[in-house]
């Protein structure tokens, strides 16, 4: 018999180092053409750190993405950055480059009020020229006036930028501390068919919705949702390393015994973003790549339990388990009477 | 030690090998063809994917001196002078991959899949890459990239003119 | 003003690289003469080595160098507790710890070499039930106990308000256990690791880590603190100007990983290659095996829970106790971080006036555990939302409406204290509720998380915001 049931269940995820203490810096140059060369020691890992950094760096500028390059590639040409987990990197790092890129901006409009003989104040940058809004007559390249100031002026544009919380140790009694720089959000609906002869539990439908604060590249961001859910997935139904736990015995070696998802087990999922923005982020970013793998695994459970009236509670959530806690509800039901 | 003559993304190459030796190690440590990688050795992740005469392998698993005279493919030779290959150019706009270290194998798999079914559908494309494994992605993006390689392929994709890269979606 | 690169969905950077097939990850880098390194298990899940002699190993032709433990400065590092050897000197506490390893110049040598190496281990009992470990006359994992001491206490403790008063408060009590099992990054890449010693003395490493200062920091406590071994090193490295290896005489190279998770926040492969390098002053390159990967790489702890919740007919929550137990494995590493982290947020996105957390950390004789993807939080996610569940079923809620009446809002504290703001927990609900088609009791689809007019309970003294730093310099 198949019988279906929908759970519910919600997340929140601290963006940062636990307990802080940790921090980034960032360096933004601009080049003789008026390109911007962004240097961090932050590591990509796939998330697309070395995507949304250099969007935040042209946002700041005024340049077109395609004219940031990034480096990120050791630690004698790269500044500190403490490491990308703990979903800080847009949060920490980001921070860090918008004040890199403030400041170099900073320096670039100084030297074009010279050139073009007004104050800086007055400057703006749009599309990688600094002009006085409608004045068409005061306006010069970025190119222009990075060049004038590199060859002609010998003025070094550069701008660092650095961000950082201090750690907070928590009270020995009462555990009392500040952990954490922002908190992001989400809320996990899943429908599922659980086959009560065999076991099987399918996922019919999923939906979420993230709050990931202001989302510097909404493609990225479905990217860590599609993946942080399907991971999430994953470990619900099919993962353990040890199967006995906490026995040894039959311990995965490979992934033969140890089965991650395939394109064959990955189940429906929508998802939508809300934007409640950070107070301290870079444009009112969080950190969201972890939150993501959260809220499917109780959904999930909470969603079996309405389907078939069992609660599974030590995972994964394999088709023995359920047939065992079937078993076990109807023998409890029958005793009962 | 034998010698092996394999002809490798149109280049004939040659090497020494020893009797056991399989493909991945011939292309990466000899020939310096890096685009396959080491992901499990054992054919069970696909990253090692590769074409043998056109048909879909796991060089990991594969005995070199058993391809001995074949024409092998790499994501390497995949596109023709200079322009990216449909799926590449898919991939890269659908944001088909994010650590990227299983795209290689992911694109040589599909690849081989659209030679032989070049109108998928949806189901269909999550079978043929069934024995490709991502961590990253959960893989929506690359079925995605994939079905859309097939729609250019057969020159039916609206409004992309073809050889260009689509620009940003705002 | 219209944002013009920030919220748009601009393409990878490194896309086009990823699609031909042109990216360089750590097993891409060829650097002339690399040797290739192979390692030397403990077969047994815990022992005293009796006998450890490699000279047969080093006479096979090929082999370059083979390093033990007397080889490395400082042999012991970690996160926050420094108490994991590179190689096991003495004591072994896992299957699987590294006792030796070999650099020679093709991998069946390699693999030959270790084979050669003799090794003699007298097996004791391993322990690897925590609650058998937490036991007073449990076989010891480590000689200072199998229990984390935090401070004065063997858990971290987090208190808010008085967590009897609460239970006399409820109306209903509901208990329930939970178990998060240890899984696996299974990132596609594996460990890998090359370190390449430079012609003045410097040693660079090419590294798979997320987090190229945050090991480097590591290693140079490895090279460059406690015994002065260096009379091991070849060729330049002896010539060194400091003797030893210091901080700004490692560079790590990295940047671009194939998958992380958590899972290359900890040193794996790094330390051996060097050492390797060091002492042969040859390129040394390991790669770790899908079965090394799978086995012996740091991995999601398990996590067993414990949850007291006590609460009132009108689905308020007015208690929470939770006791955690995690299952560190071997070593330390980043356990005593993560149970702090564990106990800040395991009671959930909830306003709960009588919290108390224990939070154990215990050591087994398996492979130590390290980060994962969603540290500390997806064990208690997982916990706490079928407890709500379970609570709300016991009087007879509906699971949304218990999650609104209990969830936080701004101004709001944590049980650490931490005042809350841009929280959205509840516009978060109500967005999903809408799309999914779930009709909402009215003072729930009402609700925002605008502060409470108010306070229902006294708020605990608020906790001051540490320090911020930001700004940079203009030149």
């Amino acid at each position: 018999m198949k019988k279906r049931g929908k759970g519910l269940a919600v997340a929140f995820y601290p963006t940062g180092l636990g307990g802080g203490g940790d921090f980034s810096h960032a360096i933004v140059k601009i080049k003789p053409d008026g390109t911007a060369d962004l240097i961090i020691g932050t590591v990509e890992l796939g998330q697309g750190a070395r995507t949304v950094l250099p969007q935040m760096a042209a946002e700041v500028l005024g340049i077109p993405y395609e004219h940031v390059r990034v480096t990120n590639s050791d630690t004698d040409s790269c500044p500190i950055c403490f490491g990308t987990f703990a979903s800080r990197v847009t949060y920490f790092t980001g921070n860090a480059v918008v004040q890199a890129a403030t400041n170099v901006k900073q320096m670039l409009l100084a030297e074009a009020a010279t050139l073009l003989d007004t104050t800086p104040d007055t400057l703006e940058i749009v599309n990688g020229i600094i002009q006085v809004p409608d004045d068409p007559k005061k306006s010069i390249s970025i190119g222009d006036v990075a060049f004038s100031a590199l060859y002609v002026k010998h003025k070094f544009l550069v701008g660092n930028g650095c961000f950082g919380r201090a750690a907070s140790r928590p009270d020995p009694e009462t555990g009392a501390c500040d952990p954490l720089a922002t908190l992001a959000w989400a809320a996990t609906w899943v429908e599922v068919e659980v086959d009560t002869e065999t076991g099987v539990v399918e996922i019919i439908d999923s939906k979420s919705v993230y709050d990931v604060g202001k989302a510097i590249n909404p493609a990225l961001v479905r990217g860590q949702i599609i993946g942080g859910v399907a991971m999430g997935t994953s470990w619900t139904l099919l993962e353990s390393l040890y199967p006995y736990y906490p026995s040894p015995e039959h311990e995965a070696r490979s992934f033969r015994d140890y089965a991650i998802a395939t394109t064959m087990d990955i189940p429906t999922m929508e998802s939508r973003m809300v934007e409640c923005l950070s107070v301290g982020g870079p444009f009112g970013a969080k950190g969201m790549g972890e939150m993501t793998a959260n809220p499917p695994a109780p959904a999930i459970v909470n969603a079996v339990h309405d389907a078939v009236g069992v609660w599974i509670t030590k995972l994964p959530l394999t088709p023995e388990k359920v047939l065992r806690a079937l078993e076990a509800n109807g023998r409890a039901a029958s005793a009962e009477h | 030690m034998a010698l092996l003559e394999i002809k490798v993304n149109g280049a004939v190459h040659r090497a020494e090998v020893g009797l056991t030796t399989n493909l991945l190690e011939v292309l990466r440590e000899k020939l310096h063809i890096m685009s396959p990688k080491f992901g499990c050795e054992s054919g069970d992740c696909g990253a090692c994917s590769v074409l043998v005469n056109g048909k879909l392998r796991r060089s990991c698993i594969t005995n070199a001196l058993s391809v001995q005279g074949c024409e092998i493919t790499t994501l390497e030779g995949l596109s023709e002078d200079g322009d990216l290959h449909p799926l590449q150019k898919q991939f890269y706009e659908k944001y088909g991959f994010q650590c990227g270290f299983c795209t290689p194998g992911m694109i040589m798999s599909a690849k081989a899949f659209l030679d032989r079914n070049p109108n998928p559908t949806d189901d269909e494309v999550k079978e043929a890459l069934a024995g490709n494994l991502c961590r990253c992605t959960g893989y929506v993006t690359i079925v995605d990239a994939v079905l859309s390689a097939a729609k250019e392929l057969a020159g039916k994709l609206a409004g992309e003119p073809e050889g260009e890269l689509a620009g940003e979606r705002g | 003003m219209e944002l013009k690169a920030v919220g748009k969905e601009k393409r990878r950077y490194e896309g086009l690289d990823h699609v031909t097939g042109t990216t360089r990850y750590v097993d891409d880098v060829i650097v002339p003469g690399t040797h290739v390194v192979k390692a030397l298990r403990s077969p047994v899940h815990k022992g005293r080595i009796i006998r450890l002699d490699t000279t047969r190993a080093e006479q096979l032709p090929g082999v370059a160098g083979i390093i033990t433990a007397a080889d490395v400065p400082c042999n012991s590092y970690g996160f926050l507790t420094l108490d994991q050897p590179v190689m096991a000197e003495t004591d072994v506490r896992y299957k699987g710890e590294p006792i030796a390893a070999v650099a020679a110049q093709t991998e069946d040598a390699a693999i030959e070499a270790v084979e050669l190496i003799d090794l003699e281990i007298e097996e004791q009992t391993p322990v690897f039930d925590v609650l058998e470990a937490m036991k007073p006359d449990a076989p010891k994992v480590r000689p200072e106990g199998n229990i984390l001491q935090i401070g004065d206490k063997n858990y971290r403790s987090v208190v808010f308000g008085d967590i009897e008063r609460g239970f006399d408060e409820a109306d209903e009590v509901v208990e329930s256990d939970y178990l998060f099992p240890s899984q696996e990054h299974a990132c596609i890449e594996t460990q890998v690791s090359l370190a390449v010693p430079e012609s003045d003395g410097r040693l660079t490493i090419y590294s798979v880590t997320q987090a190229l200062y945050f090991l480097l920091r590591q290693m140079n406590r490895i090279l460059g603190q406690g015994n002065d071994v260096s009379e091991r090193w070849s060729g330049r490295m002896q010539y060194s100007y400091r003797g030893t290896l210091g901080y700004c005489d490692i560079k790590y190279v990295g940047g671009t990983v194939g998958g992380g998770f958590g899972g290359k926040t900890d040193l794996h492969a790094d330390p051996i290659t060097a050492l390797l390098a060091l002492k042969t002053g040859k390129p040394c390159k390991w790669r770790w095996t899908r079965e090394e990967e799978t086995l012996f790489s740091t991995r999601h702890s398990p996590w067993l829970m414990s949850f007291k919740d006590g609460v009132k007919k009108d689905g308020r929550i007015v208690a929470r106790e939770v006791r955690s137990i995690h299952d560190a494995g071997a070593h330390t590493g980043m356990s005593s971080y993560v149970v702090d982290k564990h106990c800040f947020y395991v009671i959930g996105p909830y306003h709960i006036p009588n919290v108390l957390v224990k939070g154990y950390v215990v050591y087994t004789n398996r492979t130590p555990t390290g980060a994962i993807r969603g540290f500390g939080l997806t064990p208690g996610t997982f916990a706490s939302e079928i407890q709500i569940d379970k609570v709300a079923e016991r009087i007879g809620m509906d699971p949304w409406e218990i999650r609104f009446i209990n969830a936080v809002r701004n101004g709001d504290q944590l049980a650490t204290r931490r005042k809350l703001d841009s929280v959205y927990l509840i516009e978060t609900m109500q967005a999903l509720a809408e799309w999914a088609g779930v009709t909402l009791p009215e003072k729930c689809a009402r609700a925002n998380s605008d502060p409470r007019e108010a306070e229902v309970w006294p708020l605990a003294e608020t906790m001051e915001a540490p320090l911020e730093w930001t700004g940079g310099t203009v030149s």
